[in-house]
């Protein structure tokens, strides 16, 4: 390390090992490439979140005396397209996947550092192309573009917005390839596929997801922009097309998208459990093969978003019949982290109150998608804020917090920098109670009826409303806090070690901030993965090696 | 892994007049009636073909097996997207209304 150090007595890391706009806009390191999407994503966030800000703005009041119904419209679908395009779906893979993927096998980068860049430029471009939607006027669809509205009948800037998620597409499949290919084949020596972080277990099935899925979502909003371009016959009836097959295709690719946003968020939650109960984690290879399960099954259930489409009852009951397997390996993962919890020397750091906050919400927001998935009750509850009520669970309760989780557990790996753990627990508090109060009212509200993308309802409604507008606040306050004492720990935050939690993994054993390259020498790895125990920990080694794996060692 | 295979240009050529045919053929059946078997025999001539672009021009065939492992894993992702998809339009006359038009006109087989 002593020819590491530089000039003002800083030691080398990859934040100072070159300076300049160039050294970050061209950069192939893995690492800084996480921290360019978690700049941009964070501003997308923002964006989204000023529109979800919007709605609740209008919803206090029974009356559409805020915005128009067509602006509502445009309100609710930029703050989907947005959220879930632009924040959900890249966040934790783009942003700790990139960081950490490298680091937790003993890799020097990712297999193919340029693709990363390339997939990051992607991003950055389709997300230009939502955002120039936005502002010459909006799109009014809904998130979802359903076939005809999309394709024939609405005048906002759809082609546009679609294009963007084309585009965007692409980021995910590329950032998929690299980290199968850099998971199979950059493992240091050792490292065999059950020493493994369940980290990696987690981001290997999302990549498998976003390889096999993305293609087709891609593909079917493409035919969207030709038919309303060229008007060629795919959705729509008049040109002899059929709008159900638009919601066939973008669910084959939109129900798995939802565990591309959820599993990286186990992944996070396997690994900070495990360091703040000193304990292994309770059944790795059922929580590392569940998330393979996850990954497969969430190909078979997409007909469950189509009860009441049109489609045919046989079909319904067979994805409602798929639908409960999906709950299995999902509970498979929530008593493995409760047992973990077991007898564990327990630390509640806000990275562990963010996974105790996890665990509560999203077993919430995964049991009531069971009332979804059986037919009689969705007839009653599809398309009410019942449903706003169990995605928000899932995606803001379980996905959100996974990502505040990881992002505080690995805040001082990446910056260096600790956050201020005070202001953390009352930003842990505010996100928790604020989310409650934002979405428990409105599961009430949907069972009662309240259809979701409408700007007005009835009287009766308006005390729910006000409570989850209200609980919008608290939320909002609560990310407005935790961006600010993470902004303000770059400057201010005490220097980081390299293992402030005392946890396990390669990641760890190195300083904070990492080298450009990671390692100084690869690690050979000879211990099972997380051995909090004292006899685990006694097996664990620090041999290292010069010589990176032969390739054809580690497939 | 077998680093950067050296194809032949014969075979390339090969693959390629091969391809040709393939186009040739699928011309070729879009003039003769074949019934319910206009689709299927398209079909056919369409996975061969791009069975042939996978394996030589994409080098499947001399890749590793893991390689082998993930394109077929795609075609079965494929598959599994039609299958499911038919699930719904051919069991929508099933003690519901009459089957819907473009059913009724052997469109899809």
């Amino acid at each position: 390390m002593s020819d590491a150090v530089k000039a003002n007595g800083e030691p080398k890391n990859y934040l100072n090992d070159t300076y300049g706009i160039k050294s970050w806009l061209l950069t192939l390191d893995h690492k800084r490439i996480g921290i360019m999407y978690l700049i941009t994503l964070t501003a997308f966030f923002l964006v989204g979140g000023v529109f979800a800000a919007f709605i609740r703005l209008e919803l206090m009041t029974p009356k559409g005396d805020l915005f128009e119904a067509e602006t509502y419209n445009k309100m609710f679908t930029m703050h989907g397209v947005v959220m879930i395009f632009f924040f959900l779906i890249p966040s934790i893979p783009a942003v700790l996947g990139n960081f950490l993927i490298p680091l937790q096998i003993g890799a020097r980068d990712v297999a193919f550092p340029k693709l990363n860049l390339a997939s990051y430029y992607l991003y950055a471009l389709g997300g230009m192309f939502a955002i120039a939607a936005i502002l010459m006027g909006g799109i009014d669809t809904g998130w979802t573009f359903y076939t005809p509205y999309s394709s024939s009948y609405s005048n906002s800037f759809v082609s546009l917005a679609l294009v963007g998620v084309f585009i965007n597409g692409f980021s995910s499949i590329l950032t998929g390839v690299n980290f199968m290919v850099t998971i199979h084949k950059m493992r240091a020596p050792g490292l065999t596929w059950f020493r493994l972080p369940l980290f990696i277990w987690g981001h290997y099935a999302t990549s498998l997801i976003q390889v096999l899925g993305t293609p087709v979502v891609a593909i079917t909003l493409l035919l969207v922009v030709f038919e309303r371009v060229f008007n060629i016959g795919i959705f729509d009836p008049t040109y002899g097309g059929d709008p159900v097959l638009f919601q066939h295709m973008f669910w084959f690719y939109s129900h798995p998208a939802v565990y591309i946003m959820i599993l990286p968020g186990f992944a996070v939650i396997s690994d900070v459990i495990a360091c703040f109960s000193r304990k292994r984690i309770f059944g790795y290879s059922f929580v590392a093969f569940s998330s393979l399960a996850i990954a497969v099954l969430g190909f078979l259930v997409w007909g469950h978003h189509m009860f009441v489409s049109g489609q045919s009852t046989y079909a319904s009951m067979v994805f409602s019949f798929i639908t409960f397997f999906v709950a299995v390996p999902s509970a498979v993962k929530i008593f493995n982290w409760s047992f973990t919890l077991h007898k564990g020397s327990i630390k509640l750091d806000s990275p562990m109150l963010y996974v105790m906050g996890f665990i509560g919400l999203f077993t919430i927001g995964g049991l009531t998608g069971l009332f979804l998935s059986t037919l009689g009750t969705d007839v009653h509850l599809h398309d009410t804020y019942f449903v706003v009520a169990h995605f928000h669970y899932v995606m803001v309760g379980g996905m959100v917090m996974a990502f505040l989780c990881g992002l505080h557990f690995w805040w001082p790996k990446m910056t260096g920098r600790m956050y201020p753990e005070g202001p953390a627990k009352l930003g842990v508090m505010f996100v928790f109670a604020g989310f409650n109060l934002t979405f428990l009212p409105q599961f009430i509200l949907g069972y009662m009826g309240m259809p979701r993308r409408y700007h007005a309802y009835p009287e009766e409604w308006q005390a729910l409303n006000i409570m989850s507008t209200a609980g919008a606040t608290v939320l909002g306050l609560g990310f407005g806090l935790t961006i600010a004492y993470f902004i303000w720990s770059l400057f201010k935050g005490e220097k980081a070690p390299a293992n402030p939690f005392q946890a396990k993994g390669l990641e760890w054993d190195i300083p904070s901030p990492p080298i450009a390259h990671n390692f100084e020498a690869i690690p050979i790895v000879t211990w099972e993965a997380y051995p909090y125990g004292p006899e685990e920990a006694a097996s664990q080694s620090t041999e290292t090696a010069t010589e990176p794996a032969k390739e054809d060692e580690v497939v | 892994m077998s680093e950067h295979h050296v194809v032949p240009l014969k075979i390339y050529f090969l693959i390629f007049f091969a391809l040709m045919i393939g186009t040739v053929l699928t011309v070729g059946a879009a003039f003769v009636d074949m019934g319910f078997m206009n689709t299927p025999v398209a079909l056919i001539i369409a996975l061969v073909k791009a069975s042939l672009v996978i394996m030589f021009f994409m080098h499947v065939k001399y890749s590793h097996k893991l390689v082998g492992l993930f394109a077929v894993s795609g075609f079965f992702w494929l598959c599994i997207m039609l299958a499911l998809t038919m699930q719904d339009y051919y069991t929508r006359g099933w003690g519901e209304a009459p089957p819907v038009e473009f059913l009724k006109e052997g469109a899809f087989f």
